[in-house]
């Protein structure tokens, strides 16, 4: 028997994910010790710690090109960057998680084992503080997803795929308001996420039974194996192709690409508003970290003739995305199918296999995240006796009443519909100048005819805002406190200068467009 | 004879030609942003910052003729960076650009001292005044740009602030109206500009004057025409030239220091320096020349006679400001040496114009804003300085020596003779007729005006001069129409300074079929037949309603039937094609686009109710997409696809 050897480990490389998951460990502890009073200051200076001493790790580990913890983890580029991106979308996520003055005890539930629509669930509504659990499961989230752009074979993925969506189905659940719909939609989330995890580990077994199908080679699910295998295999290999489409499968549908998207309105709608932020920002940009690394290392060899496929994948997305958010009446569900197009053209993104078209999809992630977590700040900011008044009816005349607040959202939205100066303008064309130098033409075409489609559900809202009379039930924008505030200027702040001066982020995606093999 | 143009760098204190076109924007700027705040103040900035750039223009003109190479090009920036398209945000200040800043910083001063007092007692003084110093800033820069985009730029500006200050009253409908007439008619005018510009880029790759102005010779005879024909409907179109002419006298809506500054010394004579700056372009090809110096010699004709059947004041100046244009485009029509000639007689016509205006402002100012000049008569007793100065300018606009007309026109009317076959009796003859109608609805116009019987309306008992802040502009504007033409005429001096930019003139007496000396006597001659009949027949007055009159003053009456020509062939069916659009786009486009909307909606709807909220039926949609990706991931593998 040879001798079990254990892999060496790069601290240093590997500290972001360590502190993330140590600082987990630790809310679980500040739970069980700290008295309840403090519990939520501690909790959320500690997550933001966390996530600022992460952060420092990256910039600091900046130039690092390594594979390390055996095969199991790559530290490079896109993964810094992504790693990068996560925690700085992390972070204003957690501001929006952690803001009490909008809601008075946050938008927490109190007690989850209290039965909803009952009388104590009543009573938990008005206002006492809510679980701060969350940012324990927040941390572990985001320690998953870091691991998750990293990890540099298929089981490694799977297990942080699994570690930062276990924590996201039990923070849908935990909605203060409406906890029937929020309840329903983790319900959901869970029972679908399972559904599609089955598929990513059977498209696993699959991809390990054709490396093990090549002769002269040891079989593995790392992606050298992988690459290593596609390369030089005999010809016939379904057990690949078959093994990619369920792979593909299990990261498509946390990215919501169409038809896996079905879950997306449901749980976008019923999630409290900042865990939705949350997911809109952070879950994408993991989520299409891993299909960048899969399709650029670990298949690339598979001479992109998958490309037809994904691309009909990414059209249907796009234009299930735009068609269905032309009729929605909830600006929760209208933002879940944008975030649905804006998968469609992420995908247009990594279907351009040129550095310029890696880089462009990161700037895209990055620059729509910020996006999108203004525009769920401001959701949460709408507001009546109820909680968020989300039907679009109630946010007729809202410029009258909230000019500043109507103003921002206005920008955010003319950001999403790709108008020039924001951010929505210069992402879009750092995703299809590449994909056109590819030869994509087809999908920058219906990546442009489904934006025009777009741009109408996002005007109709501005329309609404601006130029209908303030009605008896337009509720009043709640002004924030400092926290809500913060995240809703930085990601307003960020969509302008990315919009403005995109050059010093775009330089920085070039630099880091290059995965290690 | 193969020339290369080529521009020295800017060193020194002309690197800050660029504040000539700053300082009046920042103030325009300064007015229009601060609002009623500047009210009190407003004009007085809008003066200063007029009179600093005088002072400026002129210290930079002192600079320049210290210079051997006669020219300074800065480029200030990168303005246009597209492509192959580079286009600077530069500046070059030489000779023609040179003497044009002193124009229109030195009438421009005059007449916004003048306008402080004109616009005393209306409520918009301050705007006006942000409107003028708009103008004057837009004017500098397209006189001072160093290309084409530059000019192109100036070119808007102007007709901009021209628009706004046409309509500054608009709450008549007339003024409103005729600004909407002024822009439309420019937007022919400045297309024609524009494709011209494009040409230039297409061609020769750049916008730059100097790299045009070499590369000329490279570009075959018709694209030389082409090119030089859409610049000449550009300046035709900003200077009232034949077709486009109709506007101008309208643009007397407008007060009268606009009509004075933008619409008589400065602005309509932005054509002229179009063609003369574009001088290699036209001398290029003898056809363009000849196209010029038709539209010139028929314009002018036409303005006289229009100018000679016309009652209202300011319209008769205007038709005279047309007429007057058309012997400028003759001047640059006929190339060599009359490009000067053409430049000498638009700075003499800035002074004499300018000062004919502003005394019509002042008998307006006297008389209630009567324009009529059936109804004046006899102010040379009650309005002496106005009298006096305005004599000025109608003895030199009729060219008698020693006067400026004298010296700016006459040699104009020499040039006109100087070709070798038979158009130059055709051009000659028509400036010589031309000179002669002049002298006779100038002296018409005087003579109503100033002498013969009083026929004021009843409302009329004392006319009073006008204060004394528009008179000393007025006086200063007489003493320039007296002693202007002579001045740049003596011993060649504006001639030889304008060499540089405007080539050497051609050595020696061309070969006319005229001598000099015969030409001289002759418009002479003319002029005071003319000058004599008008008086002879005005100097008792006039009936004071319209007379029923022969055909030709009928005519004339209706500006020899141009409007009725714009009317049929452009307006008739301008409004029919847009009737025909307009149907077109609510039944077809809009059709289309409706439906494509309706389809996307119905769409949207019926998609909607698959997303039942049911986890099963997601299930199976999950499943299903499952399945048909496989399927395809198999049929690519299988080679079915891709």
């Amino acid at each position: 028997m040879t001798e079990l050897k254990l892999p060496s480990l790069d601290y240093a490389a590997l500290a972001p994910i360590l502190i993330m998951l140590g600082t987990a460990l630790l809310g679980v502890l500040v739970e069980a010790f700290v008295p309840r009073r403090s519990r939520h200051l501690v909790q959320l200076t500690l997550a933001l710690l966390a996530v600022l001493a992460a952060l420092t790790m990256v910039v600091l580990s900046a130039d690092d090109r390594i594979i390390t913890a055996g095969q199991a983890l790559a530290v490079d580029g896109p993964t810094l960057f992504l790693q990068g991106a996560i925690l700085v979308l992390a972070a204003m996520a957690l501001l929006l998680i952690g803001d009490r003055s909008v809601e008075r005890g946050g938008a927490f539930v109190a007690q989850a084992a209290v039965t909803a629509e009952s009388a104590d669930d009543r009573r938990q509504a008005e206002g006492r503080n809510g679980l701060t659990e969350v940012y324990p499961l927040t941390t572990f989230a985001i320690g998953g997803m870091l691991i998750f752009v990293a990890a540099n074979d298929l089981l490694t993925m799977f297990i942080a795929l699994e570690v930062f969506s276990l924590p996201l189905y039990l923070l849908c659940a935990l909605a203060r308001r409406r906890r029937l719909l929020s309840q329903e939609a983790a319900m959901k989330y869970f029972l679908l996420g399972a559904y599609a995890s089955a598929f990513f580990l059977f498209g696993v077994a699959l991809i390990y039974g054709f490396t093990a199908g090549v002769p002269g080679r040891a079989a593995g699910v790392d992606f050298a194996t992988i690459n290593a295998a596609v390369t030089e295999s005999p010809a016939s290999p379904v057990l690949l192709f078959a093994g990619m489409a369920l792979l593909s499968i299990g990261l498509l549908f946390k990215a919501a690409a169409a038809p896996f998207h079905v879950w997306t309105p449901d749980v976008y709608q019923g999630a409290p508003t900042p865990v939705t932020g949350f997911m809109a920002a952070c879950t994408k940009v993991a989520a299409f970290g891993a299909l960048l690394r899969v399709f650029h290392v670990a298949f690339a060899d598979a001479g992109w003739d998958f490309t037809p496929v994904l691309g009909a994948v990414a059209v249907l997305t796009m234009l299930i995305g735009a068609v269905l958010a032309v009729t929605q009446t909830d600006i929760k569900r209208l933002l879940a199918y944008s975030s649905i197009a804006n998968a469609g053209y992420l995908l247009v993104g990594v279907l351009a296999p040129s550095r310029d078209g890696l880089s462009g999809t990161m700037f895209y992630l990055v620059a729509y995240g910020f996006s999108v977590l203004a525009a769920f700040a401001v959701v949460t900011l709408v507001r009546d006796a109820d909680g968020e008044a989300t039907h679009l009816s109630r946010w007729a005349g809202l410029g009258r009443r909230s000019p500043f607040f109507a103003g921002l959202f206005t920008f955010i939205l003319l950001a999403f519909a790709g108008i020039p100066l924001t951010s929505g303008f210069t992402s879009k064309f750092a995703i299809f100048g590449p994909a056109l130098e590819e030869g994509q033409a087809w999908l920058v075409i219906a990546g442009v005819l489904t934006s025009m489609v777009l741009a109408f559900p996002y005007l109709r809202v501005v329309v609404m805002m601006w130029l209908s009379e303030p009605g008896e039930s337009t509720p009043t924008v709640t002004v924030p406190g400092g926290l809500t505030s913060a995240a809703l200027m930085i990601g307003v702040v960020a969509t302008l200068v990315l919009g403005v001066a995109p050059a010093p982020l775009l330089d920085l995606a070039a630099g880091a467009a290059e995965f290690v093999r | 004879m193969e020339e290369t143009v080529q521009y020295a760098g800017a060193t020194g204190l002309l690197g800050s030609v660029w504040l000539l076109v700053a300082i009046p924007l920042v103030s325009a700027a300064i007015l229009l942003l601060l609002g009623r705040r500047a009210d009190r103040w407003g004009h007085w900035l809008g003066v200063a910052a007029i009179g600093a750039a005088f002072v400026l223009g002129l210290t930079f003109f002192f600079q320049l003729r210290g210079l051997e190479n006669k020219s300074v090009e800065l480029s200030l920036w990168d303005f246009i960076a597209v492509g192959d398209l580079r286009v600077d945000f530069g500046l070059l200040f030489d000779p023609l650009a040179a003497v044009f800043v002193l124009l229109i910083t030195g009438v421009g001063f005059l007449i916004h001292l003048y306008a402080v007092e004109y616009m005393a007692h209306d409520e918009g003084r301050r705007r006006f005044f942000a409107y003028f110093n708009l103008f004057v800033a837009a004017m500098l820069l397209l006189v001072l740009g160093n290309n084409y985009v530059m000019l192109y730029f100036g070119w808007e500006g102007v007709g901009l602030a021209s628009y706004l200050l046409i309509s500054f009253w608009y709450g008549r409908p007339s003024a409103a109206t005729a600004g909407k007439k002024a822009f439309l008619m420019n937007r022919v005018g400045d297309t024609g500009l524009a494709i011209g510009i494009f040409i230039m880029f297409a061609t020769l790759g750049t916008t730059q004057y100097d790299e045009v102005f070499n590369g000329v010779g490279s570009l075959t005879g018709t694209t030389v025409l082409v090119l030089g024909l859409l610049l000449l409907l550009g300046a035709a179109g900003k200077s009232g030239q034949f077709p486009l002419q109709a506007w101008l006298p309208d643009a007397m809506e407008g007060p009268t220091p606009v009509s004075a500054l933008i619409h008589a010394a400065t602005m309509v004579t932005a054509g002229v320096y179009l063609i003369a700056r574009s001088n290699p372009v036209f001398s290029a090809n003898s056809t363009l020349q000849l196209v010029v110096v038709s539209v010139g010699a028929l314009t002018l004709l036409m303005g006289c006679i229009i100018g000679a059947a016309k009652d209202d004041i300011k319209r008769v100046l205007a038709w005279s400001t047309v007429s007057q244009i058309g012997y400028m485009f003759l001047g640059v029509g006929l190339g060599g040496g009359a490009y000067a000639l053409a430049i000498i007689h638009l700075l003499a016509h800035g002074f004499f114009k300018a000062n004919m205006f502003l005394g019509a402002g002042s008998v307006m100012h006297g008389m209630k804003d009567q324009v009529d000049i059936r109804r004046f008569g006899g102010l040379s007793k009650h309005m002496k300085i106005t009298w006096l100065t305005f004599m000025m300018g109608w003895l030199a606009i009729i060219g008698l020596p020693p006067l400026s007309g004298y010296f700016s026109k006459e040699p104009i009317i020499a040039s006109a003779f100087d070709r070798e076959d038979w158009t130059a009796w055709l051009f000659g003859g028509a400036a010589l007729l031309g000179a002669g109608l002049t002298a006779f609805y100038m002296t018409r116009l005087f003579v109503l005006t100033f002498h013969g019987p009083k026929r004021w309306t009843e409302d009329i008992e004392h006319p009073h001069e006008s204060p004394k802040l528009m008179t000393i502009p007025l006086i200063l504007l007489a003493a320039g129409s007296v002693v202007a033409g002579g001045l740049m005429a003596w011993n060649d001096g504006v001639a030889s300074w304008l060499s540089p930019v405007l080539g050497e003139e051609a050595a020696g007496e061309a070969h006319g079929v005229l001598s000099h000396t015969v030409i001289t006597i002759l418009s002479l001659l003319v002029t005071v037949l003319g000058a004599g009949l008008a008086w002879f027949l005005f100097r008792t007055g006039t009936a004071t309603a319209p007379q029923p009159a022969g055909v030709l003053v009928t005519a004339a009456r209706r500006n020899l039937y141009a409007d009725a020509v714009n009317e049929a062939v452009f307006e008739k069916p301008g409004i029919f094609l847009t009737r025909a659009l307009v149907f077109l786009d609510n039944r077809g486009i809009d059709g289309l686009v409706n439906g494509l909307a309706a389809a996307v909606g119905g769409g949207s709807g019926r998609l909607r109710r698959m997303q039942t909220g049911f986890v099963r039926s997601y299930a199976t949609s999950i499943l299903a997409g499952v399945l048909l990706v496989m399927a395809a991931f198999l049929a690519v593998q299988a080679g079915w696809l891709a």
